[in-house]
């Protein structure tokens, strides 16, 4: 069970945004995709979360045609962090979280448990009966967060859940960019799909399983950190100079520029 | 940090309401106490002959005045909540889509075109509030139309169209005072003015009929209101199917704004700063806002209402007028608290 993409092309506005991308997010697996700016990492996520209509490909979540899931089911399988959401309204932070349960049918009550142990977990507790437009940038971008875990918390009967993440740790501080790792972590290992776009590359080889580099809207390459992050690649890909070693403590790749 | 919690606020205003029905049912040119109003209510239950006169003006003229004052502010308050959950954004109303403007140019093509049939009304209901409700209703399917493309209705590109449809709707509205005579121009102006002087038990029923529309179709819609305030593509992953709704509800919002303008005329204000003012209070949750904003533009129309009745007797004035009296200060007094809190 995964989240297929095949020979997916976009076409809008006369641009080629997408050119025959192949990319499965593996149930259970951390699956991240780097790229320099405009090379349509967003885009391929609004095709993948039914936003934008692929002009050419399939996708398929759980061996079902993305756009045949009705959409509460759909919306218990993938739960998605777009990069911006803007709230002009006050809402408490608890509210926020609450509304990531609305396709749930398991009651008030263990919306309430959910909502809890969500903002707990992205060190938000205190944040409950604050206003989400009183918050700062880091606070925001953890309930949101939290909004979206909690869309998925408990396994689902239909099949296996993924989690979209556009960028989730723009805002976030060193403690808090550890914290999503850990998060992204613990959701992979209770056999949850996870796609992340990210833009900071030694985040990204610390916690992918599959490190997928895009760029001119063309999967460039994919395969484990150490055997993608290459000089050559961030030269060619990034045009930028840089020498990779292994990180000291967890042997993963560190590019130095 | 929130002042009321959403509960309180409800029950007080549930309390609130039958005792501004009551209280204005009383007060007029003939004072009705409330003994007067129990017997009378008695009295027309068994049947037994009584007072007439006050039977008369409690049962055909001012209750259902107040009843229907109750249900177009209630209207009003719910829908002006509606759309700027839809459009996500506190300042939008429902005169936005181009209800209004639309019932505007209605109703003023009716009283210059057709000015002599004015007098003849049809089944009760003048052709004024026919043009007005066809007018509203049509603006706003025209400005659908425009919004919506294969992709979608963009909520923005309605706004936009919402304005320009506005302000076309002003112009016609200039060239038919400019083409009318005094006494079209009188009538015209007052209709702008909103006026709830015209109720009777037919008006009351058909607003009903809006009512009971609106409480059976609404309260289901309040979640995905609330996800819908996190923005179009958010809602949708959370598994709301956001054009249906976004259909449903501007339709709802034409009908019941549409029927309200022809039924009471251009009531100003309440749709816009019902909401607002109790968004302030208990927070944006459409679960709670929706029945709050409803109860309190009923009360709202009801002493607006009450006020024009009495205010110059033996005259009276536009309701309208009124609505804006009594709510832009208190709209004021709150902002200004608002800002102290920040």
């Amino acid at each position: 069970m995964s989240m297929i993409a095949e020979n997916i092309s976009l076409h809008l506005s006369g641009f080629d945004l997408l050119r025959h991308i192949d990319l499965t997010v593996e149930a259970g697996k951390v699956t991240a995709l780097v790229g320099p700016n405009g090379a349509g990492k967003s885009s391929l996520l609004k095709v993948l979360t039914g936003d934008l209509k692929p002009t050419c490909g399939r996708l398929l979540l759980n061996d079902r045609d993305l756009e045949q899931w009705p959409l509460t089911d759909r919306a218990n399988l993938l739960a998605v962090l777009p990069q911006h959401t803007t709230l002009n309204f006050p809402f408490t932070a608890s509210e926020v979280v609450e509304l990531g349960c609305v396709s749930h049918l398991t009651g008030y009550t263990r919306d309430r448990e959910i909502t809890t142990s969500a903002l707990d977990l992205v060190d938000a507790s205190y944040l409950q009966k604050r206003l989400y437009t009183q918050m700062s940038g880091g606070e925001k971008q953890r309930v949101q967060l939290a909004r979206v875990l909690a869309q998925i918390w408990s396994p689902s009967d239909l099949g296996q859940q993924f989690l979209v993440l556009d960028e989730p740790s723009s805002a976030f501080d060193l403690s808090h960019q550890q914290m999503i790792l850990d998060i992204v972590r613990q959701f992979a290992n209770r056999g949850v799909g996870v796609l992340m776009v990210l833009h900071d590359l030694n985040l990204a080889a610390k916690c992918a399983d599959n490190l997928v580099v895009i760029n001119g809207g063309a999967i460039e390459v994919q395969g484990a950190p150490e055997d993608v992050l290459t000089e050559q690649l961030i030269e060619k890909v990034f045009g930028v100079k840089s020498s990779i070693t292994r990180h000291p403590v967890t042997q993963t790749p560190l590019v130095i520029t | 940090m929130r002042y009321l919690s959403a509960l309180s606020l409800i029950r007080s205003l549930v309390l609130l309401l039958p005792l501004a029905v009551i209280v204005t049912l009383s007060v007029g040119t003939i004072e009705i106490s409330f003994d007067q109003m129990i017997q009378s209510a008695i009295a027309s239950v068994t049947g037994s002959e009584t007072n007439s006169q006050i039977a008369v003006i409690l049962w055909d003229i001012r209750l259902p005045r107040v009843v229907l004052a109750l249900m177009v502010g209630a209207v009003l308050a719910v829908l002006g909540a509606v759309m700027q959950g839809l459009f996500r954004n506190a300042l939008a109303d429902p005169s936005l889509i181009g209800v209004s403007g639309g019932a505007s140019v209605g109703a003023g093509l009716m009283i210059v075109l057709a000015g002599g049939w004015l007098v003849s009304p049809i089944a009760g209901l003048s052709l004024v509030a026919l043009g007005a409700f066809l007018g509203g209703f049509i603006t706003t399917l025209v400005v659908y139309r425009v919004a919506t493309s294969n992709l979608g209705t963009s909520v923005t590109t309605m706004l936009l169209a919402g304005i320009a449809i506005g302000a076309l709707a002003g112009a016609a509205n200039s060239l038919l005072s400019y083409f009318s005579d005094n006494q079209m121009l009188r009538q015209i102006s007052v209709w702008q003015m909103g006026s709830l002087s015209g109720a009777n038990w037919l008006k009351v029923s058909i607003m009903s009929v809006i009512c009971l529309c609106l409480i059976v179709q609404l309260p289901s819609q309040a979640k995905a209101l609330n996800a819908l305030l996190l923005g179009e593509s958010e809602a949708r992953y959370l598994g709301i199917n956001v054009q249906c709704i976004k259909r449903k509800l501007i339709f709802l919002t034409a009908l019941g704004v549409g029927v309200s303008v022809a039924l009471a005329g251009m009531i100003g204000f309440v749709g816009l700063v019902v909401p607002h003012t109790i968004r302030l209070m208990i927070g944006p949750d459409h679960r709670w806002l929706l029945p709050a904003s409803a109860l309190a533009g009923a009360i709202l129309m009801i002493i607006a209402d009450c006020i024009a009745r009495i205010a110059v007797l033996p005259a009276e004035l536009p309701t309208g007028i009124l609505t804006a009296l009594i709510g832009a200060p208190f709209f004021v007094a709150l902002l200004l608290r608002q800002r102290r809190d920040i």
